[in-house]
């Protein structure tokens, strides 16, 4: 993997971009985080589905159209000239799998977020970014009228590998979405320096 | 007549071939990869842009102020890129045009020298933690 990108060493006057990806169930967010943190309103890019994507799955009853595209909402945040970061909505739904297999090349890392009303919705999500270990954090966004449940109750509910942060958030909220960015920063530089440690020692 | 018809809808009856393939759902008429010359995958290079890839205008290169040669897509990905360095994903945005095709597109622009394309940091050389601790002080300013 390392070799194949060997070319990338421009020095450092290279621009850099970092990319993060928000993943969740269908209608959970992803988009409205985006926006809320994003300085560009959220652009879309359509990726034509290839055979892999056309396997029927259930969409129970939420839309009987039969895509050809699947899109994929994003923003950017300018860190400095040079320096930006790319948020990332990943499709909501299973079939779209291979897009996420591309998405997550060289992410920095992810951002699940979750519904406490319907939890189950981002558990694929959860153990996509485990088994890739990919640093995640956990997002509740509290929607209004949703119970709230404590960080711990939604960590030991998804059975979270210790220290996958559990933030609440509103991702509507700039400074929420920020807070719940900032979280996964400094965990994916915590995993990483992790792991570098591994390896040495 | 017409409550028959209602019913035959309602069953799901498939629609008469050709009587309906171009309402508003169906996209762009014209085939996307029409635009690409049938081609689905960038030139010799074979390199597959990721959609952070930063692509930046080579302005004195021939060819990017030459009408000859690029069809109109390559050249509103070239318009896109004369006001900043713009990633593969917002050129595909800005253009309208589909990832897939933006990146064939963008594969002739590189062999014609026009554009230089930046590789993402790979993931097992994640920024140092100089860069990380810019991105968190970066973003506790917004």
């Amino acid at each position: 993997m390392v070799s194949e990108h060997s070319d990338a060493q421009d020095g450092e006057t290279a621009a850099l971009a970092l990319k993060i990806l928000v993943a969740g169930g269908f209608g959970v967010g992803k988009t409205t985080l985006v926006g809320a943190v994003s300085e560009i309103r959220p652009l879309r890019t359509e990726e034509l589905l290839s055979e892999a994507g056309q396997s029927v799955d259930d969409t129970d009853g939420v839309d009987q159209k039969v895509t050809t595209t699947v899109a994929m909402d994003f923003g950017r945040i300018t860190i400095r000239s040079g320096l930006s970061l790319y948020l990332f909505g990943t499709p909501g739904q299973d079939r779209f799998w291979f897009l996420w297999d591309e998405l997550s090349q060289g992410a920095l890392g992810a951002v699940v977020l979750a519904d406490t009303r319907r939890l189950e919705d981002c558990f694929p999500a959860v153990d996509y970014f485990e088994h890739r270990r990919i640093p995640f954090v956990v997002a509740v966004n509290c929607f209004t009228g949703a119970r709230t449940y404590g960080a711990q109750d939604v960590s030991r509910a998804l059975d979270l590998d210790r220290g996958t942060p559990v933030v609440l958030c509103d991702a509507r909220d700039r400074d929420s979405g920020k807070e719940v960015l900032i979280r996964l920063v400094e965990y994916a530089g915590r995993m990483h320096t992790a792991r570098l440690l591994d390896s040495v020692g | 007549m017409w409550r028959t018809q209602m019913n035959a809808d309602r069953t799901g009856a498939p629609l008469e071939p050709g009587s309906q393939w171009y309402d508003g759902e169906a996209g762009p008429l014209v085939r996307p990869y029409a635009m690409t010359g049938g081609r689905t995958r960038p030139g010799p290079a074979g390199v597959r842009f990721d959609l952070i890839a930063l692509v930046t205008l080579d302005a004195a290169a021939p060819g990017v102020d030459d009408d000859t040669g690029l069809g109109p897509e390559h050249r509103a990905l070239i318009d896109l890129c004369r006001t900043e360095t713009q990633s593969v994903a917002e050129l595909a945005a800005g253009a309208d045009l589909p990832v897939g095709v933006v990146r064939v597109l963008l594969g002739d622009l590189l062999e014609l020298g026009c554009v230089t394309v930046s590789r993402p940091v790979p993931p097992a050389q994640l920024p140092d933690e100089r860069i990380l601790r810019e991105v968190i002080e970066g973003l506790r300013a917004l």
